[in-house]
């Protein structure tokens, strides 16, 4: 008999807790609701290198917003906005972009900031890129010593930005046996690259946030064509009514005021010395990188 | 291997010094996977026993789809609830994808044919003539159903660690419908992938050996009141 009342007790005490679990957490759910919520689509050097972490609780204190980060490839980021599951996007792939505000899917396209991406691979350098000014000769080098090179292979802003290098370079790298796609972000494709021992292409952020457990050095850089530009885009409202258009707007509008491209401008240089990203709202973007 | 050890002290650091980030997170893994088991162990026990003790034709096709159930893959799972919650699914109007309530949902689909399956298995497992003997005492059909639930409750508490093992450590689903939003529904293994791509690995290994001590928790809980006699 005492048994029983102790099981029974253990179960009611159970039940209790899990109850107690529930509540709250339906409570917090709810209040956030209700038009409250921006779904920020955006790519994973945001992310992984820290920005977003910076920013986001600024804007949010700021504005009283609650910003959703879904942080996913630039490709993915758009095909969200596309069907109307995201309000706002922080994207860095400038053709799928303008494609995306011609097909009318997005709007108020504003540039925010720049850095550049780097050809990164093994210290022995086994395809002697080291230095090569255009990227494409250094991809030609690449592929005619048949060096491994590791694809982020996602549609993201990278991957977009590396098919236009081969194409540049006249070569169809897919299928080849030194060119692997791993479908995975800029961190761990950064991982594939550095413990296969092999060439990438990496967004200079990302690369200088994990550059400290990975033994790979930069190759190729200061070409042009390597710029590495982020815009933000506002999801059309029209097109889909349920987007939050007023939250989209305060989030560009964040974005582009002078204190956030402020923050922009200082992010990283305590921690890696220089800059990781630089700030751009207002200029063109001919004028970039000169 | 240095690594893994850094890792260890990381973890240890990081829950005595009750970091807030990382108790959050706990926190948080621990209310939505633990809400989910909770539903999934009304749905999946009721069913279950519902299913072993009725003889119906196609008896052997449903159990076939529950048991196929238990090995389904949370991605698939993620992919499924996404498509029906996002704004433009059939219950957009809810508003709930990149909530821990989505998680919530999610996971409870996870775990409820592991509860389910396991269950079935347990009442079946019974001696057949138990039910004769208990009814045949005057017992009412559910006080019946009641005594073979307490019977096999050894079984039972073991489908309620495999369910919940077996969300708190999902991360397809998670990430899927959740997000990954910090202080939201950021989870112990949502956030474990996120460090490791950020390369910081003795974090991610730190969030991992948590995972580890609190799912050991847990179940050492659970095994108390199993082993109970």
């Amino acid at each position: 008999m005492k048994h029983t009342t102790k099981i029974k007790l253990t179960v009611f005490m159970t039940i209790a807790v899990f109850l107690a679990f529930c509540a709250p957490n339906a409570d917090a759910a709810g209040k956030k609701l209700k038009q409250k919520n921006i779904i920020l689509a955006t790519t994973t050097s945001t992310q992984d290198s820290g920005l977003l972490d910076v920013l986001i609780p600024i804007f949010e204190k700021k504005t009283g917003y609650f910003v959703k980060t879904i942080a996913v490839g630039s490709g993915q980021a758009m095909a969200m906005g596309q069907k109307g599951e995201a309000d706002v996007m922080l994207v860095h792939s400038p053709d799928a972009e303008k494609k995306f505000v011609e097909e009318g899917y997005g709007i108020n396209r504003w540039l925010i900031m720049h850095n550049d991406f780097i050809i990164i691979g093994p210290v022995d350098d086994l395809a002697k890129i080291k230095g090569v000014k255009a990227s494409a000769d250094a991809l030609k080098k690449i592929a005619s010593a048949s060096a491994l090179f590791v694809s982020r292979g996602d549609n993201s802003g990278t991957h977009a930005k590396e098919k236009a290098l081969w194409k540049q370079a006249e070569i169809t790298p897919a299928g080849q046996k030194w060119y692997q796609e791993t479908g995975l972000g800029m961190g761990q494709t950064l991982n594939v690259a550095s413990e296969k021992k092999g060439y990438t292409l990496a967004d200079r952020g990302t690369y200088l946030a994990l550059k400290k457990n990975i033994p790979l050095e930069i190759l190729v850089e200061g070409d042009a064509i390597l710029l590495n530009i982020y815009h933000v885009m506002e999801v059309n409202s029209k097109m889909w009514p349920k987007v939050n258009a007023a939250g989209a707007k305060a989030f560009a509008d964040f974005m582009v005021s002078k204190d956030t491209q402020e923050i922009i401008r200082t992010f990283g240089v305590d921690k890696f010395g220089s800059p990781l990203f630089f700030p751009d709202a207002g200029k063109k973007v001919e004028d970039l990188g000169k | 291997m240095e690594l893994i050890l850094q890792g260890i002290i990381k973890a240890f650091h990081l829950l005595i010094s009750f970091d807030p980030e990382v108790m959050n997170i706990t926190w948080l893994s621990l209310k939505i996977s633990g809400t989910a088991t909770f539903i999934s162990l009304f749905i999946g026990v009721s069913i279950g026993v519902a299913v072993a003790l009725n003889d119906f034709f196609g008896k052997r096709l449903v159990i076939s789809i529950i048991n196929t159930g238990m090995g389904l893959p949370p991605v698939v799972v993620g992919l499924f609830v996404t498509i029906m919650i996002w704004r433009s699914g059939p219950f957009g109007f809810l508003e709930i994808l990149y909530t821990p309530t989505a998680m919530i949902i999610a996971q409870a689909i996870i775990a409820t044919p592991i509860v389910m399956g396991i269950s079935l298995a347990a009442i079946q497992n019974l001696p057949p003539n138990l039910r004769l003997q208990i009814l045949s005492l005057g017992a009412s059909r559910l006080q019946m159903v009641w005594v073979l639930v307490k019977e096999s409750r050894l079984p039972l508490l073991a489908a309620v660690m495999a369910g919940f093992g077996g969300v708190i450590s999902e991360i397809g689903a998670s990430i899927m419908v959740g997000g990954n939003i910090k202080g939201y529904s950021r989870v112990l293994t949502t956030a474990t992938v996120m460090e490791t791509g950020k390369g910081n690995f003795d974090l991610a290994i730190a969030l991992g050996v948590i995972l580890l001590i609190l799912v050991f928790t847990i179940n050492f809980i659970l095994t108390q009141i199993q082993q109970r006699q």
